[in-house]
């Protein structure tokens, strides 16, 4: 398993080498490099905030299909809380999950179901730990990936519990196992995922080794077929929904702390109000604070980048949703425990470090200072990263040149250029030794031109953007 | 022993700056490879004798003096001066505002915390001229 297995990518093709997605990047993850985007795997931490920017579409996430589904003799659902939120005037949950089963699955596991089992869990957990307040949730694999690799003195509070849906893919294979007879690799657990984040998740978990899920499907990918099927179902579904308000909850920001019955919680939604919020923390400026929710997505998971529906609208139709049912209809029983605890734990990986050990590290750091008062401080974008402080750190690893800020390409021309009109003015008056500074004059004015040329590659990518946004 | 030198102005009553400078040294300490620990001590140090400055003392100045030894932080300002140095340093006494308390600020435990998260502090201070402190973190 790698682990810095990534489920957002680029295509190349797409790619016109704007700088859209390196200023955006929550972990300054993208470069521009020669002309196209380049996602740094260490960085990443499959957010898919790029994939909501690229004005092109180059950007996207991998995931399965119905057609990989075909290898499974007997394959189970597993729909998340929001997509039940993608539905206009949706009252009954029966009706998707129903028409899961008429699209061709053989069963249907709610994670809002396994939801449930890990709010409960999770209640019993922070009464346990009061050494380890407040907890942070686990949830939101991008928020894993973020603390793992940004806030080591937080992994402590991480919630060492598996989230719904791997809770809900170890119960539905039990399920399917003693339902059918069949051996566990005949046996598809499909997630029904509104992020690519998940599909990170179920290829490289982080608290187990390995993750149940066999494939994940995009809810946008579902959706319209889904659509289509849940016509068909009639006006009286027969009940197979086992989660009540806690469980749905969870597809937005704020339900999963709803669910623990206590006041003394914060929610964050949105990468980068995570990122302050993950800040404050390290800096300890909360106190009595027994649990944090985070959420990459603006709104939680209905704010996904695999769903089709407005994050704020989806939210408004849980809401509606929710309101007829009872408060939770799942329970965990007595082997719960080891359904929901993590396996392994979370390990800091320390991927922005400037170098491999503190001594060259510290040098780069006085380096980096050093390059950056050469920099104009504009944070362009031309060079391809994100800020200057960026190229220059991209500089001290190797990974980049001063030559790439065209403000210091520039500067070098005019300087180049006074000192060929000084040694021409030196030779008119027919001071010392002409020819040796018609020699310099020569050089100078082919570094000139190699600088005037590196000008123009860039210039050029520039232009290529302009006819792209047209 | 190279050190590299940040300055750092710190204006009086703006709370929406007020730990800046901390989260800045905090990156780059995180970029220089320190532990996650030594990170954490001199980001607590540091962001409560920031605040201090900001609700006491009418901004300031703040030089740190990073090397692969240890973190040094001078706090310099020219505010009011602390009084009873042991009085200040007792957690929980604190001269905040209500202003400043209805922000969440002025809980009483900025000094005591600067202490216990650097190992070693002085502390200067002159009653109507300010107060100069300068914390250590070894590395």
């Amino acid at each position: 398993m790698d682990k810095f297995y990534h489920s957002v990518r680029l295509d190349e093709d797409l790619c016109m080498g704007c700088i859209n997605c390196i200023k955006r990047c929550p972990t300054q993850a993208i470069r521009v490099r020669n002309k196209k985007a380049q996602i740094n795997s260490k960085f990443c931490i499959d957010c898919g905030e790029c994939i909501r920017v690229c004005p092109h579409h180059a950007k996207h996430a991998i995931y399965d299909t119905m057609e990989d589904l075909k290898q499974f003799e007997y394959t189970v659902a597993l729909p998340a809380p929001s997509l039940y939120s993608q539905f206009n005037n949706l009252d009954d949950v029966n009706i998707v999950l129903n028409a899961l089963l008429l699209m061709g699955f053989d069963d249907v596991f709610e994670v809002s179901a396994a939801a449930e089992l890990v709010s409960e869990a999770t209640r019993e957990y922070l009464s346990k730990n009061p050494d380890k307040l407040p907890v942070i949730s686990t949830a939101c694999p991008s928020v894993v990936r973020l603390i793992r690799v940004r806030f080591p003195n937080l992994i402590p509070n991480l919630l060492p519990l598996n989230p719904p849906v791997e809770v809900a893919a170890i119960l539905a294979v039990r399920r399917a196992m003693e339902k059918t007879g069949l051996p566990r690799e005949k046996i598809g657990i499909i997630f029904i995922s509104p992020c690519p984040s998940k599909v990170t998740y179920a290829r490289a978990p982080l608290g187990t080794d390995h993750s149940e899920v066999d494939k994940v499907l995009a809810i946008k990918d579902v959706y319209p077929r889904l659509l289509s099927c849940m016509k068909a179902v009639g006006e009286e579904p027969p009940e197979i929904g086992t989660s009540g308000k806690i469980g749905v909850s969870w597809g937005r920001s704020g339900g999963e702390a709803s669910g623990l019955f206590t006041e003394d919680y914060l929610a964050a939604d949105g990468i980068e109000n995570v990122i302050r919020v993950l800040e404050d923390m390290e800096d300890q400026k909360f106190t009595n604070l027994k649990f944090v929710e985070l959420n990459a997505c603006n709104g939680g998971c209905v704010g996904g980048v695999l769903t089709v529906e407005n994050p704020y609208v989806a939210e408004v139709k849980l809401k509606r949703l929710r309101k007829y049912m009872p408060v939770a209809r799942s329970h965990m029983e007595s082997e719960g425990e080891e359904l929901v605890r993590w396996t392994s734990m979370v390990q800091y990986e320390p991927v922005f470090h400037l170098g491999d050990t503190m001594m060259e590290s510290f040098a780069r750091l006085n380096q980096v200072e050093r390059l950056l008062k050469k920099f104009p401080g504009l944070d362009c974008g031309s060079c391809g990263a994100p800020t200057c402080k960026a190229l220059a750190e991209d500089i001290v690893r190797g990974e980049a040149a001063e030559s790439d800020c065209i403000y210091f390409l520039r500067d070098n021309v005019h300087k180049l250029t006074k000192e060929v009109a000084r040694l021409a003015a030196d030779i008119e008056e027919g001071d010392g030794d002409s020819y040796s500074k018609f020699r310099a004059m020569t050089s100078y004015i082919v570094r000139i031109s190699d600088e005037m040329n590196q000008l123009d590659r860039k210039e050029g990518r520039n232009q290529n953007d302009d006819k792209g946004t047209d | 022993m190279d050190v590299i030198t940040f300055h750092y102005t710190i204006s009086p009553d703006d709370f929406t700056r007020a730990g800046e400078a901390s989260s800045d040294v905090k990156s780059k300490l995180k970029k220089m490879g320190v532990t996650p620990e030594a990170v954490r001590k001199v980001a607590i140090a540091m962001y409560e004798g920031e605040i201090n400055m900001v609700i006491h003392a009418k901004g300031g100045e703040i030089t740190v003096h990073i090397s692969t030894e240890c973190i040094e932080m001078v706090l310099e300002d020219v505010g009011p001066g602390i009084p009873d140095i042991d009085l200040a340093m007792q957690a929980g006494y604190s001269t905040a505002p209500d202003a400043v308390r209805s922000l969440g600020f002025g809980a009483g435990m900025g000094l005591p915390n600067m202490k216990k998260y650097s190992d070693e502090m002085e502390i200067h201070t002159v009653i109507g001229e300010g107060t100069t402190i300068r914390m250590v973190v070894n590395l």
